[in-house]
């Protein structure tokens, strides 16, 4: 019986969506819009002017603040709920630091913690509807890739001089094919900023677009809508995951290459 | 017309984000493989296998970032 | 605003907005403000996280660990305490164990002396009393000696008169004497 009325009631809803299905219902998806930088105050975006990037970037200057200052300032030695969050992203990415990169980057400790809590804000605050994500730039990871590059390509000549060149000599290849490794080498070597910066870049925007995507198929389905709030509500779910992992790998790769840097031989 | 040959491009790079999938899939099974063989080892490895998923996965992002590019930018 | 988004999002603003890209990523009259103001948050972030956070964050933890570490000795100092304290009590109690035990013997040894004294005192008096008994024994029995001769001399004599002899005294007095020797 209550199989019967349950069929009943689908069908009325599918009929109904047919029927009432908006008469405009095109498809007007426009995934990339919420990325576009636009100031807040005026037209011109200019080098200094505010735009939603800068509000966003702000809030995430904010958060970090909230979280790891006014968290910790009871210094209670139980401690609270936001205490803890803030000593567990410590203790995390101190660990990380010391075990991948090895003892001696710990004093690169705040530049990567740095890293890691900018990333991982910026990508949960984008996570708010009608939010801007600063990470999903090209241009914001380009340069956040670029530090890191530069920080780990500066310490190496600095800490091994020119042994740091040992890094592309493969010495425990045989000797006819260390020339081409050293190639490769060489060219990974190059290209490690660029898949750095563009696995962030595109994993969030590959996100916040898929949703913006599924978005614009709920305004068009009229009742049908719920199909693809479902959807969104899972894709959400995997974004928050991904916003984390992100900012995880991120760091952990910058610690991988510290450890290039600090410990070139292979 | 030209539109037209760039949105198919975009959808032939979009079989890309299927080949980083494989690719991801093939880190992570073997992971799991290997974990439920020694349990013990499986933590320690947790870092290493998260590297291990963003290097393949940031090859699916470029085929991904190409037909961005092909939709939106050509 | 909104009609800009609008045409950003479409490609028909590339003419108008003079050859700017359909991908605001790739807009890149909008890089030299992000990047002015990427590197100020960072620049704030690390500033904030090198001076405050951090190092508050490390010492809460290190004082933490430094409150585990001292709370761990104070209870290892207990522990050794209460250890301390019971070898004692265990050592307070074999010691009264002992001097009980030591009162106990030294009292049987007091009651066994003088109960020893008392039973040589009785055993002396005894013998006293048997020796004394023995002198008054022999002395009758010496007494009842004689007055067994006495009788059966007179005895004798008489028997000897009746049966018609004449008794002299000093043979019938030998005759007994010497039946009583035999």
């Amino acid at each position: 019986m209550g199989k019967i009325f349950f069929y009943v009631v689908l069908a009325v809803v599918m009929v109904s969506g047919l029927l009432f299905a908006p008469e405009h219902a095109g498809l007007a998806i426009h995934p990339m819009d919420q990325f576009v930088v636009s100031s807040m105050f005026g037209d011109h975006v200019g080098m200094f002017s505010i735009t939603n990037a800068t509000v966003w970037l702000a809030l995430a200057v904010l958060s970090t603040f909230a979280l790891l200052v006014l968290g910790s300032s009871r210094r209670a030695i139980v401690p609270g709920r936001a205490q803890s969050v803030a000593e567990l992203t410590y203790g995390f990415i101190y660990k990380m630091v010391e075990d991948v990169a090895g003892k001696d980057a710990v004093k690169f400790f705040p530049y990567i913690m740095t890293l890691f809590i900018f990333i991982l804000m910026s990508n949960s605050l984008a996570l708010i509807p009608m939010s801007f994500s600063p990470t999903s730039h090209i241009a914001v990871t380009a340069i956040l890739a670029a530090l890191v590059f530069i920080t780990v390509t500066v310490v190496g000549f600095v800490k091994n001089g020119v042994g740091f060149l040992g890094l592309f000599w493969v010495s425990s290849a045989p000797l006819p094919l260390r020339p081409i490794l050293a190639i490769i080498e060489v060219i990974s070597y190059f290209v490690r900023p660029v898949s750095h910066s563009i696995r962030l870049a595109g994993n969030i925007m590959a996100g916040h677009a898929v949703l913006k995507v599924f978005a614009g198929f709920a305004g068009a389905l009229g009742l049908f809508s719920f199909f693809p709030i479902f959807a969104i509500t899972a894709v959400y779910a995997l974004e928050v995951l991904v916003a984390f992992i992100q900012a995880y790998v991120f760091t952990i790769l910058t610690c991988v290459y510290l450890k290039d840097a600090l410990h070139p031989s292979h | 017309m030209e539109g037209d040959l760039a949105h198919i491009g975009a959808g032939l790079a979009a079989i890309g984000s299927g080949a980083a999938a494989i690719g991801v899939g093939n880190v992570a099974g073997n992971f799991l493989a290997g974990a439920l063989r020694n349990p013990s080892a499986a933590a320690s490895q947790t870092a290493t296998l998260f590297i291990g998923i963003a290097f393949a996965e940031a090859l699916g992002i470029f085929s991904f970032l190409v037909a961005l590019l092909l939709m939106f930018a050509v | 605003m909104a009609s800009k988004t609008t045409e950003t999002a479409h490609g028909a603003a590339e003419a108008a907005h003079g050859g700017g890209s359909a991908m605001p990523q790739l807009d890149f009259s909008t890089f030299s403000n992000q990047i002015f103001w990427l590197v100020v948050t960072l620049v704030v972030i690390y500033l904030i996280l090198s001076r405050v956070a951090l190092p508050r964050i490390a010492a809460v933890l290190a004082e933490r660990q430094g409150t585990i570490t001292n709370d761990l000795a104070a209870a290892e100092d207990l522990k050794a305490k209460a250890v301390e304290a019971e070898k004692a009590y265990n050592k307070a109690l074999a010691d009264a164990r002992a001097e009980a035990q030591r009162i106990a013997a030294e009292t049987r040894a007091e009651i066994q002396a003088g109960l020893d004294e008392a039973i040589a005192k009785a055993d002396a008096e005894i013998a006293e009393k048997t020796a004394e008994s023995e002198k008054a024994i022999a002395e009758i029995k010496a007494g009842a000696l004689e007055s067994v001769a006495v009788v059966a001399k007179d005895t004798a004599a008489e028997i000897v008169t009746a049966l018609g002899g004449k008794a002299d005294a000093d043979g019938v007095a030998a005759a007994v004497t010497e039946q009583m020797k035999g």
